[in-house]
């Protein structure tokens, strides 16, 4: 069973990477977003520097939403996801597998492209270890959570935005906790809170990765009678 | 029809899923679910509007509470039901329960939107300013947020089997993630907002006032009951038809 799991890991991680429109996409529209901030904001180095953990964050999870339809709708359209369903891995363990590609090529590289990007919005170079450390705890469970607003939706002809208007709500816990734990939002004025939001980002996190595929398994179930 | 005492816990929940059977029961329970509720909205008006002081501190806006404290109490009410008529729906498909939840979420969202809008008003001579972040409005925003959503997927996925087990699985989802959003907002207020928003909540509410607002928060609770009602007559009544165009296409 395991087998079959690192199988469609790894079946799901090369079609990302090798078809178009897939990692390098999100990372672009996450550079987009966070360059149109001080176009909007203006160029105030300090404003920005204090605004840079929450606005990364959001831009983050706007590029994480935008990615979500690739999660089944592929699959869906040409008749895998069938297959798979039939398959001996049990659904519940093809949702994990494929949030966990998502992860990989999604939540991965957005981490990776924060702190360039933190340059871009005048983030504190010491701000950078909570803020990549914050990201990669709660990045997981964006692909988990956003796993079952995608399998929610997948039977819907462009259901990417109602998926991303059914997970933004659940999303709300991870940008909490996540921008306290990255710095922002003057935690300074109450000491060891930055950890403490790090503890629960990390809880939000391991409730997803049971809740989502669970629940992503049934909303297919549900979608793929 | 057999002595309901003759049959055994869940076959006595499989009697009540006979839409038939709710059909007439709905029947005669509706004209007396709506007279008593609009004796008690009369009663509780009156209580509210009339009979009860003004806050010595709030003046005459305290009677906007009477109507936002009910309001806020049946958004969480109407959750809960929608929630709990999915889980029934999911585990035991029962037929009505997937009506009652669909139902539940329109109501439930317009009360939320009520409080939303009585806690405004009332904010704006109290607090000064329509709106603040303060984590119980940032809560129940986001609880209208994920009735939206509710009702959205409900209204996209054409078939109501299929569109009921999906909607079913994001309203138990939601309700786990409830209390977590719910908690991580009030995390998130103590952060950003030092105690700019004072509280007045005395030591406790007066009889005075305490009565007006359980009559009215019992009035709004059978309201929801009988809106329920209707709405679920009304869904089974548009599935029916449902059928029957589908039967008339097919001839």
């Amino acid at each position: 069973m395991m087998r079959a799991f690192h199988m469609l890991v790894a079946r799901d991680t090369r079609l990302a990477i090798r078809v178009g429109g897939g990692a390098g996409m999100a990372v672009f529209f996450f550079l987009t977003v966070v360059s149109i901030v001080p176009l909007g904001i203006g160029p105030n180095l300090k404003l920005l520097a204090s605004i840079a953990p929450g606005m990364l964050w959001v831009a983050l999870l706007l590029s994480a939403l935008l990615t979500l339809d690739r999660l089944f709708q592929a699959d869906y359209e040409d008749g895998s996801l069938d297959l798979l369903m039939t398959g001996a891995l049990p659904l519940e363990f093809v949702a994990a597998a494929k949030a966990f590609s998502h992860w990989l090529t999604t939540g991965l590289p957005l981490v990776v492209a924060a702190p360039l990007l933190g340059l871009l919005l005048n983030l504190d170079t010491e701000d950078f270890g909570p803020l990549v450390l914050a990201m990669l705890v709660g990045t997981p469970a964006l692909s988990f959570l956003g796993g079952i607003g995608a399998a929610l939706t997948v039977s819907i002809r462009r259901g990417g935005l109602l998926a991303s208007l059914l997970v933004i709500p659940f999303y709300i816990p991870v940008l909490i906790f996540g921008v306290g734990a990255a710095g922002g939002g003057g935690v300074s004025a109450v000491p060891g809170a930055g950890g403490q939001s790090l503890l629960l980002l990390g809880a939000v996190s391991l409730v997803s990765l049971v809740l989502g595929p669970v629940a992503s398994a049934a909303a297919l179930r549900a979608n793929l009678r | 029809m057999t002595a309901m005492s003759d049959l055994t816990a869940s076959q006595r929940l499989q009697a009540f899923a006979n839409p038939a059977r709710f059909m007439a029961l709905s029947d005669r329970l509706l004209p007396a679910c709506a007279v008593v509720t609009c004796l008690l909205l009369a009663a509780g008006l009156y209580l509210s509007l009339f009979v009860s002081p003004a806050d010595y501190q709030q003046g005459e806006t305290v009677r906007i509470m009477y109507i936002h404290v009910p309001s806020a109490w049946l958004a969480m009410f109407g959750y809960m039901v929608m929630a709990g008529a999915s889980a029934v729906a999911l585990v035991f498909r029962h037929p009505l329960a997937d009506i009652a939840a669909k139902s539940a979420a329109p109501i439930g969202a317009a009360f939320t939107f009520l409080a939303l809008v009585t806690g405004s008003l009332w904010g704006r001579p109290m607090w000064g300013t329509w709106w603040v972040w303060d984590a119980r409005l940032t809560s129940m925003l986001i609880l209208f947020f994920l009735y939206l959503g509710y009702m959205a997927l409900w209204a996209t996925i054409e078939e109501p089997v299929r569109a009921g087990r999906a909607a079913a699985v994001l309203a138990l989802v939601g309700s786990i993630n409830v209390p977590i959003i719910h908690y991580s907002v009030v995390w998130w207020n103590t952060l950003h907002q030092p105690a700019s928003v004072f509280r007045i909540d005395g030591p406790a509410i007066a009889s005075s006032m305490l009565m007006p607002l359980g009559v009215m928060a019992l009035g709004f609770t059978l309201f929801f009951v009988t809106l329920l009602l209707v709405r679920m007559r009304a869904e089974i009544f548009r599935r029916r038809v449902r059928v029957l165009r589908l039967a008339r296409t097919e001839r």
